[in-house]
């Protein structure tokens, strides 16, 4: 018979507030193979834990349950505590009575009748525990870090600072990301390029940083400390280690009808190019699909002109594969495309431009050397209204959220267009002004006081395109009045989305996201930058919209958390995997294909003396113990380490003689 | 043949006389038979509405029964009409309790198995519309007003607040439509005519002048009301131009070889003769 002891928490008045408490006590005191019960106000404490551990040296205790706040708060503190006393860690079971009872009845009798039969449960399954072993697995030192702006770039050389070698994987030809296209920096004016560039170079430079450019991740197998990444290296049709980054092959590209997506559509590019004259590295890309020679098989102007010899066009896409004991995923996000909204002219009135292309035309590197020129006809624009909360905080196009950073490059925007043309007029329609950061509030007094940028609160409600301008109808709130401006051009304060691959790349991480497409950090508060998979850390945008400080701060934050798991020496498994008994595995390969980790294989294995047949076999250190492949199983040859088919059954005896 | 019950509510036999006369011409000649609704009634308008939401129901449903059980498609051409029948069937499809309550009244159950059609939508999915005398060089703007477009659940273009179905019935006419027309679901001012008149010159009176100025030669509407406000309140505005508005129906009309009178062009406010003579339409 075995010896389980059960230990009641209070939880302050958590629990004691709606389960009597001595009750549960009493009644688990009756129950088979029951040695001893008590309770205690705070068991998670240091005399609680005391209490456990002295109670199962006097009783010579073999199991343990405890009746306390939920498993994923404190079952491994219990465990540990049972294992000080000298136990196998996995004896223990837990009784929910806070999550599953106190905190969700207000009813004391049968609230303290659901909390008895809790604890019956665990005791019944508790004594069909068995004492299971931990596993240890190797942890290969370097770290993936996915996408390369500013999030990635900060990650990456934070983990190299830590002494560990990092790959940097970006789908684009350059690093650099969103804040290399931005001009100033909110609140305080910095050049973007200025506080930027020396990252990217410091990236180039760093000894302990592989840097894969027009590069995705295809495939991703493993499990933390050991992914294994496929990583598809795009044809670059320039050879990285002969090209000097001359440019003279941009130059003489006869092809110039792509629109520029660094340049946010406003401008177009060549078909081989840079994103932008500062691109790490200075490589040039062919794009297959604008360059001539590939559509017609002449041109070749490039390989003519080019001084090295670096152009080839038999190059081919590479797939690597590598290893990787971490990965942080920074892919950053889109902005909404406002072509959904009727009322702004569905994205088609020229003049009606997006936030990111005025930046591209602020700033002194885009298309227009620094002027703001309407798209129209060049001219430039004397009045300008912003609107803002364009696919942000509007349940109607599904974005439900707040892009949190529209507010403030706004602000910043009008600051600029006032600067530039002293005479201009900005208007700014606004919902609420969000400038909760540091010196934000100020920043915004500033653009209204001394700039005089004038502040609407309220949406417009449509823009007519007339002949030579743009007629803005909206409403000012605030004074109850319908307004009619006449604007020489509009901005469109479009709001953050995920990167409309994140889904994808989510599936192969197999991290979660939320409604709105952002990855689901583990835990809002706790555990802002990891995932619920081990190993998988968010780093900037894909996991909320967030300014440059907030990217920064949390990818640092990231490659605090990467070093910690990196300086393991090995690495602690959870037991609770499944196991498969090779004699009564038919080989069907329902468990194979179920798994949803790809932590089953098919092997030929000699089951007794003689007899080889291909059965499943578990890998001890994939298998996450979902328990899919049990429920899979048509031979019950599986089953499931602290969840086998007889502890349950012991429950469902307890669940069905009540 | 295609068969569709027809509902031509209030102002096409009386405001709108030359819209009901030219839909009945063209459905003809475009292989639609329109079968009239036997005594029909008021679609309850506005008025209905704003006052009982069962009568609002109930009103289009004493038609909306009448072509269930014989199995046919409604249509009207009236915008108004339109609206009013088409949210008595959403209205109705989605609330049991309302639909109980419209049978009571009505005396029988509309089950929600007919199809509401604008007279737009009859001709483009079911006419066989040939032009025999293409409108070559008449540059249209379309109208489209409120009703037709909003709420967005009656609109039959997922553009709501930019819809392209009558400018692409004027392409297939062989005409120039003004295309990126901001104004074409503006309010015309509405019901305002009689109450506040002045409310309708302003908004009238920007439809028109934007229409000028991107150059149209006129303007085409599917809608009594905004018919009136553009054409027979256009004198009133005191603009320095004027501009004939026509019924979609009629310019379809004019494609198919029926003369002026025959159309009703006749009736409106603004005479059309000289502009349609100037581009060989006559």
């Amino acid at each position: 018979m075995s010896k389980t002891g059960v230990f009641i928490c209070h939880c302050g008045s958590n629990i004691a507030g709606v389960v009597a408490v001595e009750k549960v006590v009493e009644s688990a005191k009756t129950l088979p193979g029951v040695k001893v019960a008590m309770d205690y106000k705070y068991m998670c404490s240091d005399p609680g834990q005391n209490l456990i551990i002295n109670t199962i040296k006097e009783q010579a205790l073999d199991r343990v349950v405890v009746g306390s706040c939920s498993p994923r708060m404190h079952e491994n503190t219990f465990r540990m505590t049972i294992e000080r006393a000298g136990l196998n860690p996995y004896r223990l079971e837990i009784a929910n009575l806070r999550e599953h009872v106190s905190w969700v009845h207000s009813e004391k009798a049968s609230a303290t009748d659901k909390a008895i039969k809790l604890v019956e449960l665990a005791v019944a399954k508790v004594r069909r525990n068995e004492p299971l072993q931990k596993i240890y697995a190797e942890i290969e030192k370097r770290a993936l870090v996915i996408g390369g702006g500013i999030a990635g770039i900060q990650a990456a050389l934070d983990i190299a600072a830590n002494g560990y070698k990092v790959t940097l994987v970006e789908r684009e030809p350059s690093i650099g990301g969103r804040m290399s296209q931005l001009d100033k920096t909110f609140p305080t004016m910095d050049c973007s390029a200025c506080i930027l560039t020396p990252k990217m170079v410091a990236v180039a430079q760093n000894k302990d940083i592989t840097l894969l450019t027009y590069a995705e991740v295809e495939q991703v197998h493993g499990y933390v400390g050991n992914f294994e990444v496929n990583i598809n290296k795009k044809a670059r049709f320039v050879s990285m280690t002969k090209c000097i980054g001359c440019g003279v092959c941009t130059e003489k590209c006869p092809s110039k009808k792509r629109l520029s997506e660094f340049n946010a559509n406003i401008a177009t590019r060549k078909a081989i190019y840079t994103p932008f004259p500062q691109a790490v590295p200075n490589i040039p890309v062919i794009d297959k699909d604008s360059c001539m020679y590939f559509a017609t098989g002449k041109c070749k102007v490039c390989e003519k002109v080019c001084p090295a010899g670096a152009v080839d066009y038999t190059q081919e896409d590479e797939i690597i594969t590598e290893k990787f004991g971490a990965i942080v995923v920074a892919t950053g996000y889109d902005l909404y495309d406002h072509s959904s909204y009727g009322e702004y002219g569905y994205g088609e009135i020229p003049d009606v431009i997006t936030g990111l292309q005025l930046e591209r035309m602020i700033n002194s590197g885009g298309p227009t050397g620094g002027h703001i020129k309407r798209p129209s006809d060049g001219k430039e624009p004397e009045t300008v209204v912003f609107i803002q909360c364009v696919g942000s905080r509007d349940d109607a196009k599904g974005k439900p959220y707040c892009s949190r950073v529209c507010c403030m490059y706004t602000a910043k925007q009008a600051l600029l267009l006032r600067e530039h043309y002293p005479n201009s007029k900005a208007i700014v329609f606004y919902m609420d002004i969000r400038a909760a950061g540091k010196g934000y509030e100020e920043f915004i007094q500033r653009v209204q006081t001394e700039y005089g940028v004038l502040y609407l609160r309220g949406r417009v409600s449509r823009i007519y395109e007339k002949k030579d301008h743009l007629l803005v109808k909206g409403v000012d709130t605030l004074s109850g009045n319908q307004v009619e401006i006449k604007a020489d051009m509009v901005v469109l304060a479009t709001g953050l989305k995920p990167k409309k691959e994140a889904q994808n790349l989510a599936q192969l991480l197999h991290i979660g996201y939320d409604q709105n497409g952002f990855y689901t950090e583990l835990h809002p508060k706790l555990a802002p930058v990891e995932t619920q998979i081990a190993g998988v850390y968010l780093a900037g945008c894909c996991q909320s919209p967030k300014d440059i400080p907030d990217t920064v701060a949390q990818s640092s934050a990231t490659a605090a958390k990467v070093g910690a798991l990196l300086s393991k020496e090995r690495l602690e498994i959870e037991p609770m995997i499944s196991e498969v008994n090779p004699l009564l595995c038919s080989g069907c390969r329902m468990c194979y294909n179920a798994c949803p980790y790809g932590a089953i294989e098919m092997e030929d294995t000699e089951i007794r003396r003689g007899e080889i047949r291909c059965v499943a076999k578990v890998l001890v250190s994939v298998c996450k113990g979902c328990g899919v492949c049990v429920a899979g199983c048509y031979c019950k040859a599986i089953d499931l380490k602290g969840w086998t088919d007889r502890q349950l059954m012991e429950q469902i005896k307890v669940i069905s003689y009540c | 043949m295609y068969k569709v019950a027809y509902f031509p509510g209030c102002s096409l036999d009386s405001t709108a006389k030359e819209y009901g006369i030219s839909t009945r011409l063209i459905c003809k000649d475009l292989g639609i038979e329109l079968l009239e609704i036997h005594a029909w009634i008021c679609c309850g308008a506005t008025t209905a509405h704003i006052t009982s939401e069962l009568m609002a129901a109930a009103l289009p449903a004493m038609s909306l029964l009448q072509a269930e059980k014989r199995n046919l498609p409604i249509c009207s051409p009236c915008s108004a009409c339109f609206s009013r029948l088409k949210l008595a069937d959403i209205d109705l499809k989605k609330n049991v309790q309302l639909r109980m309550d419209v049978a009571e009244v009505i005396g029988g159950e509309y089950k929600g198995t007919t199809e509401v059609l604008h007279l737009w939508q009859v001709i483009q999915k079911y006419g066989n519309l040939k032009p025999k005398k293409e409108l070559k060089g008449l540059k249209v703007a379309s109208y489209y007003g409120c009703l037709l477009t909003r709420p967005p659940e009656v609109c039959p273009d997922e553009r709501i607040e930019d819809p392209q179905f009558l400018d692409n019935l004027v392409t297939s006419l062989g005409g120039e439509p003004v295309l990126r027309w901001n104004y074409k679901t503006q309010c015309c001012g509405a019901a305002f005519s009689l109450t506040k008149t002045d409310i309708v010159h302003r908004l009238s009176g920007e439809i028109l002048k934007d229409a000028r100025e991107r150059d149209a030669d006129c303007i085409i509407v599917a809608c009594p009301l905004c018919h009136s406000n553009l054409d027979a309140r256009q004198a009133e505005i005191k603009l320095n131009f004027s501009i004939p508005i026509l019924y979609f129906t009629q310019l379809i009309g004019l494609a198919l070889g029926y003369g002026y009178a025959e159309l009703g062009l006749r009736k409106h406010f603004v005479q059309a003769r000289g502009l349609l003579s100037l581009k060989g339409l006559l």
